[in-house]
Parts: structure tokens; C-alpha cells; sequence
């Protein structure tokens, strides 16, 4: 097993955040896991990234060209990273906020309007939790547990209900 | 009979390489006369700089270290933080400290870091061999300005000390000669204050001394010490800058 | 298993010194190696020690130079634009034999480059890279793990030979996070070197000089040969690699840092396919492992050098080997990260 993960979005999307959890969840499961940022003035204005590698052997390189799975949480990293997603691979859209002209055949496009759903949860900012969710549900790479005991290392007390709902919320879609 | 006058305690018997005239001599010893008064010799860590002043340790008889050109002040961060209770002071010259270390001094002295400097400005190069110095005043003929330093190309003698007072981390500045017997008691005054200050952990002090360069002004020594009195301090006016404390 | 933390590479270079008992550290902001600025700005504050952000790196530098030439452990870091920087402390560091360790977190050049990862430093970290006849110890870690424990193992080297130590490293190393054991559950032990040389005010002996201007005659050559003597010893003593399948190997891939990890799984399929193909990385950069490549390379059909530069290790590998077997190379520059499938299609294509 070696899945290859890009989360990517807005800045201030929590896409940074997504992948840590995913890493330390990774971590929690006595994987090999490798987590890079894209770092620098990319981060800021644009689009920003991260990669997570999650396998059974040693991971060499954290670099990820063409992931098996992209979480992509608006449209210039739908444009960015569909393209370069792996044949048979799997691309989480968050539709609220980028629309899917698919152009591949050979994807699994999974539609969640996490921006909106989050909304209705009444804080929008923990859309990448209902995106995660989502994840979990479709590829169970790892398991929700896992997620929910990585949680509490990244996320402050006062919002940790919050964003256990919005996993909880995704996962059930 | 009472012995009056000798060769402080601090100072190695040894022969200067300073040319005749030159006012390195005298502001070596003023230091050396402080530190005996004060008792701090075991206690003292001294930064040389680079130019003229650069073999200031084979005269001193206490610690010393050199340091690359202008980074006296970083170096003696480094040490005062390691060993805040020993007694640190950097001896710069014009080029070390207001042209190349310029960066060093500001920042140094903005951190307010509880240190000593001795800045001997002569208004020239004296190492490399009577080149312009950021301090060298108008009209002033050195080998880099012929015909005199002309602000529109080599732009104006820089009042370094005057720019580091408007920073807060400073407590106290003063600008000094020592061209004859009351200058020179008055900058042994200024730099025993700039080392009480220290002691007393009050933060950043920096006594500026105008000295003379009879070899690159192109002087005799006596015409050099009129020098300073005619020309240099009517750009560098003496007296203190900051007192703080 | 034991319990293990997530933590990027720059963090684990400031643990590794934290560990190591830095006493001092001085830096100034550079992106990839920001995280650990950072770190050291909040550790060094917890246990008491000296942190600044100086006004440069080449204060930096300085600082270190004053903390270090006071006794204390002490420490930069920075990225290459402001490793050049640096080059001239680094140089009278060494020519005033003060210990200190010196991170870089190489980003692509030349100029200001950009900020991603490369290799192109090597030259720069390994012949000298100042004014003058020197070599500083440069060691080149592969993982978080081991970007931890080469930062502490660095701190001993430093104060062992007196030398500056460069933690060569690019920015993969510093902003990936892995999962690590050894930094939480074995606390290694910190070596006490006696300092008989340091400035700290000369109460109950003779005052001390700490320099490198020796204008006597034949004082500085004297100086220079004491040096080399220093730097044959370390030749000889401080030579650090890792092998893989030497025993039979008829091709071997030679690389460092986060190139070896790419190559190591290229070595894997490879074998898994029945080739007899090895793996060299040298894990001290200077001093370069001159002699198991010299040894290996009389029985092999070739050697391929994997880097991300246009091939600067390369050349230390060519002298290495004496013309023994062809040294072939394969590099990425200005950022660009060699892949395993390009990698295999290079040693598939020879």
C-alpha cells in the first residue's frame, strides 16, 4: 500500500492542517508517513499545498508529482492538480467552491459541497474536516478513529466538538 | 620620593607600531588606565578591530580577541550574553565601525546590549593607506579623493555618533579628542564613565575620539593636533551627545 | 514500538542542538529553514539559553563567534544566499580554531534561486568555501532521525577538532515531517570537552589572544600546516557512509541527503528484478568517503552519481574511483526533485 495524498486550497482553507492530521493519524497506525508543505511566498495569495505519503515500506521521497488522491478545496487547485492525478486515482472537490468539467475518464471524482455543509454546521472553516471525512469514507487508508485521536494534537479544545462533528458529518455522506 | 606617573598594570611593556603623532597610543593607555582604576583587568575581554588597531592585544595585557572587519559588536553580543558578568568593549576605528560594520554598530547598540565601545575616528584610513573614511570631512585630500571628498560623488562625512543617540537602547555618547593635556583628561573622564555605565549594567555607552593621523593627513604631529581643533571639531563638535543614566 | 513524535527536519535539528546543550544561537529569517528559527527562538527561551535574531547573517555568524570563543556551545543557521554570507565568519572561525555548527537548508541558486530544494552548495560546504586553505566537517542527513542525531553529533566534532561543522541539508529535509523515536526516548549523553583556550577574563592566568593574523615570519605557514595536520586527522577518523549490497553489486548508485531515499528504493526494484546493483551515501560529505569508493569501484562496470545539481559531488567521486570503472551522473537542478522512475529509467538505460 502507498497512497499519495495532495490536500490543496485556499490559504486560510485549513489545508495544512488537513494533511498534519492525516499524517499524525498515519502515525498513530504504525505507518510509514512523510508530510511536506508547500512552503514560502506560495503559500500566501494563492494556492497552497500540502503533501502527505502514507505506506507499508519506507518512504523515499515526500515529493509528490502525481498523487492518487487530491483534495482539492477550490477551483485553481481543481485545475492545478486533476490533471496530474494518477490514473485510476481519486479527486475529492469541494463543489461549493470549484466546479468539475470533467476532462479525465480514468478518475473517481468524488462531489462534496463541504463549504456550504460546513456553513450549515455554522462555521465554514472546518470544511476540510467534512472533506476529510469524506476521504476516510471512500479510500479507508486509515481509519476514523485514528483521525479523531490525532485531532486534539492539532486542534484547540474549544473547537475539537466542532470539527469531531464535521469529520463525523463527512464520513456519514 | 613618590612615584607619580608609570605604565598602568594592564599595558605590556612592549614597543608600539604606531606612527609618531598618532593618537592610537594615548586612547590604549587611557583604557588601560580605567581598567586598573576600576580593578576589572581579570575580569575584561577586549574585541580589536580591523585597521590600524588591529594588534591592539599585543599592548593590552588582558583578553582580547580579533574580529572580522565591522562585526566587533556582533562578536562582543556573543560574548557579553555567554558571560554577562565579565566586563566587554569593542576599540573600532571610522572604517570598522561607521563604514563596514555600520549594520553591527546600529543593531548593537539598538539591542541596547551592555557593552563599551571606543570609536577612534581620524577621519582616514590609516591601514590600507590614507584612503577616504565615511568620516572624512569636506575638502579633505585623501588617496581615494584627490582633490578632496566632494559630496556629490563621495557624499558627507557621517555623524555616526549623533545617529546612534536617537536610539533608545543607547544611555550614553560623547564625543572626545585627544589633541592636548585637558582633551586627553577629558576622554579618560568619558571612557571611565562608559565602563562605570557597564559595571553598573546601565546598557550601551560609546565614547567617539578624535585622533590624529599625521602620516595620511600629511602633517607634522603639531600642525595634526591643530587640525583637529581647526577643522575637525567644527563638523564633530566635542561634548556629550546622550547621557541617560 | 516505541512512542514516536511527528516533526519536520528543521525541528529536529533544533532539538539535536537543544540536546546537544547549545548555549547560543543567533539567525536570521530564510525560508526553507524558517521552522527552525523558530523552534530555537521558544526552545532556547524554555531552557534558559541565548537566543537573537541578529540584524544578518553575517551578525550571525559573529555572534557565534563571540559565544564560542567565550566557551559556549554555539550555533547558526540559514539557507544558501545567507550561507554566503556567512562564508567570511566561517573562515575566521576556522583560522582562530573556534568550534561551531553551521546549518544549511539548501534552497536552488545561483542568486536569490528560489526556495525549493537543491544540492548545488556542495562545492561551497565541502572545499572551504571562505578565504583561505580549510575545510569545515560537513555532514549530510538523510532523515528527520538523522537530521537529528548528526546535529547533535555535531556539536562533539566541533569542539573535538575546533573546527565549524556544516549540517548540510536541502529543502525536503527541512520542511518534511516524519515520525521519529530517538529524539523523545534516548536523551544522549553530552560530552564535556575541556576548554583551556576560551576568553573569559584572565583571573589566575595570563590573558589569552584569540586570532588569525600572524604577520611574523613563517608564523602563519607554521599555522597553516598545524591546521592541515588537523584536517588529515579528520581524514582519517571522521570518514562516515552507509552501504548497501557491496558484497556483490556490479553497478552502484552514489547520493546524499534526500536523493539517497530516492535512490535507495530505485536500488530496491532494481534488486527485486535481479540486477546486482549497490548503494554508497556518504553520510560525511567532507570528509568524503574516498576510500570505499576507491575499493568498490575496481570491481564494478560502473557508478552512477545522483545529485540535485548539475554534479558537484560527482567530481569527488571521479577522483575517488582513478578512472577504475565509468562514473556516469544524473541531476536535477534548480529545484527539480529526481524522481524513482527517472532515476530507474537512467541506470535501465546504461
Amino acid at each position: 500500500m502507498k497512497e499519495e495524498v495532495i490536500c490543496a486550497g485556499f490559504g486560510g482553507q485549513g489545508i495544512m492542517v488537513l494533511g498534519k492530521i492525516l499524517a499524525l493519524a498515519a502515525m498513530k497506525e504504525d505507518k510509514f508517513v512523510t508530510w511536506m508543505p508547500s512552503y514560502g511566498a506560495e503559500v500566501r495569495g494563492g494556492t497552497a499545498h500540502s503533501m502527505v505519503v502514507i505506506s507499508d515500506r519506507e518512504i523515499t521521497s515526500p515529493v509528490i508529482t502525481n498523487p492518487t488522491t487530491a483534495i482539492v478545496m477550490n477551483q485553481p487547485s481543481l485545475d492545478k492538480f486533476l490533471p496530474k492525478t494518477k490514473a485510476q486515482g481519486l479527486v475529492i472537490v469541494n463543489t461549493s467552491l470549484a466546479k468539475v468539467n470533467p476532462t479525465r475518464k480514468d478518475l473517481e471524482i468524488l462531489k462534496v459541497p463541504a463549504t456550504e455543509m460546513a456553513a450549515k454546521l455554522g462555521n465554514i472553516k472546518v470544511a476540510n474536516m467534512i472533506i476529510l471525512g469524506a476521504y476516510l469514507a471512500k479510500r479507508k487508508t486509515l481509519s476514523l478513529e485514528s483521525v479523531l485521536n490525532a485531532l486534539p494534537e492539532t486542534i484547540s479544545a474549544e473547537f475539537l466538538e466542532l470539527n469531531e462533528i464535521a469529520l463525523r458529518t463527512g464520513f456519514n455522506l | 620620593m613618590e612615584k607619580t606617573f608609570s605604565r598602568p598594570k594592564s599595558m605590556r611593556n612592549v614597543v608600539m607600531h604606531y606612527c609618531a603623532g598618532c593618537g592610537h597610543g594615548i586612547v590604549h593607555r587611557l583604557i588601560c588606565e580605567v581598567i586598573d582604576e576600576f580593578k576589572i583587568r581579570e575580569k575584561t575581554i577586549a574585541i580589536a578591530p580591523v585597521g590600524c588597531a588591529v594588534l591592539a592585544y599585543d599592548y593590552w595585557d588582558f583578553d582580547t580577541t580579533e574580529s572580522a572587519h565591522g562585526r566587533a559588536p556582533a562578536v562582543a553580543t556573543g560574548i557579553k550574553r555567554i558571560l554577562p558578568d565579565r566586563i566587554i568593549f569593542t576599540y573600532q576605528g571610522d572604517g570598522d565601525l561607521a563604514a563596514i560594520g555600520t549594520a553591527e554598530i546600529i543593531h548593537t547598540a539598538n539591542r541596547g546590549e551592555n557593552i563599551t565601545v571606543i570609536f577612534v575616528n581620524n577621519a582616514v584610513y590609516g591601514m590600507t593607506g590614507g584612503q577616504m573614511a565615511p568620516t572624512t570631512i569636506l575638502g579633505q585630500k585623501t588617496e581615494t579623493t584627490p582633490w578632496g571628498r566632494e559630496p556629490k560623488s563621495d557624499g558627507y562625512p557621517l555623524k555616526i555618533s549623533e545617529m546612534l543617540s536617537l536610539l533608545p537602547g543607547v544611555v550614553y555618547i560623547e564625543r572626545t579628542a585627544v589633541n592636548n593635556a585637558k582633551n586627553v583628561l577629558l576622554t579618560k573622564r568619558a571612557i571611565k564613565k562608559a565602563f562605570l555605565n557597564q559595571i553598573e549594567n546601565k546598557g550601551f555607552s560609546l565614547v567617539e575620539v578624535l585622533s590624529s593621523c599625521p602620516t595620511y593627513w600629511h602633517m607634522s604631529p603639531v600642525e595634526a593636533m591643530k587640525w583637529i581643533d581647526t577643522e575637525m571639531t567644527k563638523y564633530y563638535p566635542l561634548g556629550v551627545i546622550k547621557n541617560n543614566c | 514500538m516505541k512512542e514516536r513524535i511527528l516533526l519536520c527536519g528543521n525541528e529536529a535539528i533544533g532539538e539535536g542542538a537543544i540536546q546537544a546543550g547549545c548555549q547560543f544561537y543567533a539567525g536570521y529569517p530564510i525560508t526553507p529553514q524558517n521552522e527552525l528559527t523558530a523552534y530555537m527562538a521558544r526552545r532556547m527561551n524554555e531552557e534558559g539559553r541565548v537566543f537573537i535574531q541578529s540584524e544578518s547573517e553575517i551578525s550571525a555568524i559573529n555572534m557565534v563567534f563571540g559565544a564560542s570563543l567565550a566557551g559556549a556551545r554555539a550555533m547558526t543557521s540559514s539557507s544558501s544566499p545567507g550561507i554566503s554570507l556567512k562564508q567570511e565568519g566561517i573562515s575566521y572561525l576556522v583560522g582562530c580554531e573556534l568550534p561551531a555548527v553551521i546549518i544549511n537548508i539548501m534552497r536552488g541558486g545561483p542568486g536569490l534561486g528560489n526556495i525549493a530544494p537543491s544540492q548545488a552548495d556542495y562545492f561551497q560546504a565541502t572545499k572551504g568555501g571562505g578565504h583561505g586553505d580549510y575545510h569545515t566537517i560537513v555532514l549530510a542527513p538523510s532523515s528527520v532521525e538523522e537530521a537529528f542525531s548528526l546535529t547533535f553529533l555535531a556539536f562533539d566534532l566541533a569542539d573535538l577538532y575546533r573546527n565549524p561543522v556544516i549540517i548540510l541539508g536541502d529543502g525536503v529535509l527541512g520542511q518534511m515531517m516524519e515520525p521519529v523515536s530517538q529524539i523523545q526516548n534516548s536523551r544522549p549523553k553530552v560530552k564535556n570537552y575541556s576548554k583551556d583556550w576560551i576568553l573569559n577574563g584572565c583571573r589566575g592566568r595570563n590573558p589569552r589572544i584569540i586570532r588569525s593574523l600572524l604577520l611574523g615570519e613563517g608564523e602563519l605557514e607554521k599555522h597553516n600546516q598545524r591546521l592541515q595536520k588537523k584536517f588529515k586527522e579528520i581524514k582519517e577518523k571522521e570518514v562516515r557512509f552507509e552501504a548497501l549490497y557491496l558484497e556483490d553489486a556490479d553497478f552502484i548508485l552514489v547520493s546524499y541527503g534526500t536523493v539517497s531515499r530516492i535512490c535507495k528504493a530505485v536500488v530496491s526494484n532494481l534488486r527485486s528484478l535481479g540486477k546486482k546493483i549497490g548503494l554508497i551515501r556518504p553520510v560525511s560529505l567532507w570528509p568524503f568517503p574516498e576510500e570505499i569508493i576507491k575499493k568498490t569501484a575496481k570491481r564494478l562496470k560502473g557508478i552512477l552519481v545522483v545529485e540535485m545539481s548539475a554534479g558537484q559531488m560527482l567530481e569527488d567521486v571521479k577522483i575517488s574511483v582513478e578512472g577504475a570503472c565509468p562514473v556516469y551522473f544524473y541531476g536535477r537542478m534548480g529545484g527539480g526533485v529526481p524522481t524513482e522512475e527517472e532515476i530507474f529509467k537512467q541506470v535501465i538505460a546504461l
